[in-house]
């Protein structure tokens, strides 16, 4: 085990490595850079100002300084939050974001969970027909959308929860946590049910009822932890759907999280905070990937063994 | 000897889009106290539905008992409420399955799997249940059986598995043992000793065993009695040597006569012609007549019904009336029958019956 943690380990360093290479070299073949949209500055204060952030030296010196601060855990100093260090500027706005995205993953998946169960225990009743189409709106429906929706009706006009900001606690992070919730939810409830279908059809179930038993021990002794395997495999990129997803959420509720900065930068061409956002988007997605893979370790013995000694 | 299940015209069907599937269309057959009685027939005839039957592990959404009985110690079990059901499964009645590699839960220790039936059928405490299972994996030949309790299925082989799997269905003493096709996933040389294993336990312990095979071979060894299924019904039902040597159904001989055997072993291996009925829509008559050389004209009309041949022995099947034709039963069966007490060809010179 430890052999194979240490192993992935150093495949997550490389991925790291070859995604920054790649994101640098992307940033820099964009036309336009943060200076050249302040149009008011002359050829000469222009030049100066590319000597003080280093844009005037060629590309491959470039690329080795930043390569060299990211090392240290530095990436630059913004252009339009002044000079504040981008990685002050992420870990302020963590907070919000994390929250979000953890809610709304949790919660999402544990609903999905329970309705995609649902479905296939009452599979072709009511129930499993509106499972269903709960899943086809969450999936069909975009996020904003619901966003948008819940804050009308639950913070406008019933006044129930606050119509954005980040200034009332915890409650100011219902509305956005549940828009967030609707795909995952959607996802997880659509690959439970089908998952929960298939394995309660397999032999090892039908064992299982010819030892006496219950429905009950069936489903959640049997099933459902056989169910839960493929789900797992999609939790990655459902996190990651998370990220894109909290982009505009954080917009429509205001929220000053990594996502709002994101979309100020990307409007303002900061490219350190650009190159920042989405390098630290990319070491979370490779830690969810990495923790997905030793949840499925832990939940199916079978991968357990395969990935080394024990 | 006292009978401990009696299945009384048994008639099932499944509900599919395509229509009505009548998988059953009545069984009729007895098993006695600590008898081993075999079911055979081709894949299709009826052998897995009978027994989930009997287990009630059809699924109730599509399937449906039309007619008959199953008669377990007086109660009738198509009759029990599912919790009855589960009282009776897996401490009453158990059963082993086809398919070692995926009958077994992969993400469930294999002890766990074992002492699930004894933790829910017996008043005992995990440490006892425990022991229960070390010494049921012990008595199907489980080498360190202490160790092996903590591992899951894929830690070990398909003969172990098939070992695992016998052992849960031993764990509560069952009065009756379903095997449907307990060696047919196995190759030969594990399915010889799954069967020694089987044989084994048929003498250490006092269950009544139900053998579900397609193989014949298999049966001369392990039962002491054979039912032989075709479409959905038992066309004959005799003692071992019975079926062997005086078969009556041609079916029963079209099974006979494709059986492997070492004599025969350089002809070339009979197979029956044609295929199985489709029961969406069952022949009217004997379901095997449109396949055998032997169909008389009545048997495309009218379904015969069973003629006994002694006590233990019964065919359904026309030849056996007493207005039917006398016709010669392939060569291979004559050659057999002349070596059964009782039977036409008899060459033997002691009496008639045995
Ligand atoms: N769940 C089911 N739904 C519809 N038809 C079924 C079902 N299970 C079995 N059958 C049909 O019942 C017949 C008997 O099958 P089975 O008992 O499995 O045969 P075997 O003798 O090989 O064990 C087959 O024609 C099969 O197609
Ligand atoms: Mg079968």
């Amino acid at each position: 085990m430890a052999k194979y943690i240490t192993r992935r380990v150093f495949y997550m360093f490389i991925t790291f490595f070859l995604i920054a290479t790649a994101t640098f070299f992307l940033m820099k073949a964009l036309p336009g850079s943060p200076i050249s949209s302040a149009s008011k500055l002359s050829p000469t204060q222009l030049a100066v100002v590319e000597a003080k952030y280093g844009l005037d030296q060629p590309i491959p010196v470039q690329y080795a300084k930043y390569m060299l601060n990211l090392a240290q855990g530095d990436l630059g100093n913004s252009f339009q939050f002044k000079n504040a260090s981008v990685t002050d500027l992420i870990i302020d706005r963590l907070g919000p974001s994390m929250l979000l995205g953890t809610q709304g993953l949790v919660l999402g998946v544990a609903i999905g969970i329970l309705l995609g169960m649902i479905a296939a225990l009452r599979q072709n009743t009511i129930w499993d027909y509106g499972s269903t189409f709960v899943a086809i709106i969450g999936i069909s429906i975009p996020s904003f959308v619901f966003a948008t929706f819940l804050q009308y009706w639950l913070a406008v006009e019933w006044k129930i929860f606050p119509v954005g900001l980040w200034k009332d606690g915890w409650v100011s992070s219902v509305l956005p946590s549940i828009a967030l919730a609707m795909g995952p939810l959607a996802t997880a409830s659509r690959f439970i049910r089908t998952e929960m279908i298939e394995v309660l059809s397999s032999d090892y179930i039908t064992l299982a009822k010819s030892k006496g038993a219950t429905g009950f021990e069936v489903a959640f002794k049997h099933a459902f932890r056989n169910a839960l395997i493929p789900l797992v495999t999609v939790l990655g990129p459902l996190a990651a759907g998370l990220l894109t997803g909290s982009l505009v959420i954080e917009q429509i509720f205001a929220i000053p999280g990594i996502g709002e900065q994101f979309v100020k930068s990307i409007m303002s061409n900061d490219f350190s905070i650009i190159m920042g956002t989405t390098l630290f988007f990319s070491a979370f997605l490779i830690v969810v990937i990495f923790l997905v893979d030793v949840l499925y370790g832990i939940i199916d013995p079978r991968i357990r063994l395969s990935g080394g000694k024990d | 000897m006292e009978k401990i299940l009696e299945v009384n015209d048994l008639e099932l069907s499944f509900h599919t889009f395509a229509g009505e599937v009548k998988a059953i269309r009545g069984v009729n057959f007895d098993l006695k106290k600590g008898e081993t009685l075999a079911i055979v027939g081709e894949s299709g005839s009826g052998k897995s539905v009978t027994t989930k039957a009997i287990m009630r592990l059809l699924p109730e959404s599509s399937s449906e008992f039309k007619n008959g009985q199953i008669l377990f110690n007086g109660k009738d079990l198509t009759k029990l409420s599912d919790k009855e059901m589960q009282k009776i499964r897996g401490k009453d009645i158990s059963m082993i399955f086809q398919d070692p590699m995926t009958s077994l839960n992969p993400t469930m220790t294999i002890g766990n799997q074992i002492m699930e039936p004894i933790l829910k059928h017996q008043k005992v405490s995990k440490t006892e249940a425990r022991k229960v299972a070390v010494d049921l994996l012990r008595l199907v030949g489980m080498p360190k059986p202490e160790a092996r309790i903590k591992q899951y299925p894929h830690q070990f082989s398909g003969g172990q598995r098939q070992r695992i799997v016998i052992a849960i269905a031993l764990a509560c003493n069952p009065q009756i043992l379903i095997a449907d096709e307990p060696t047919t996933a196995l190759d030969v040389t594990i399915q010889a000793q799954i069967l020694e294993l089987m044989k084994d336990l048929q003498k250490k312990i006092d269950t009544s065993i139900i053998f579900i095979t397609h193989d014949l071979g298999v049966v001369a060894n392990v039962a002491d009695r054979v039912a032989v299924m075709y479409g959905g019904k038992i066309v004959e039902i005799g003692t071992v040597d019975e079926i062997f040597y005086n078969p009556q159904h041609p079916y029963t001989w079209g099974l006979l006569s494709s059986m492997p055997s070492l004599d025969t072993a350089e002809a070339k291996l009979y197979a029956i012609p044609g295929t199985p009925p489709d029961l969406l829509y069952p022949p009217k008559g004997d379901a095997f007549a449109l396949r055998s050389d032997y169909a008389l004209k009545i048997d495309l009309e009218e379904a015969p019904p069973f003629f006994k041949v002694s006590d233990t022995h019964s065919a359904a099947t026309w030849l056996l009336h007493p207005d039917a034709p006398e016709v010669e039963p392939p060569l291979a069966i004559v050659e057999r029958m002349k070596k059964f007490p009782g039977s036409r060809y008899y060459e033997g010179t002691e009496g008639g019956t045995y």
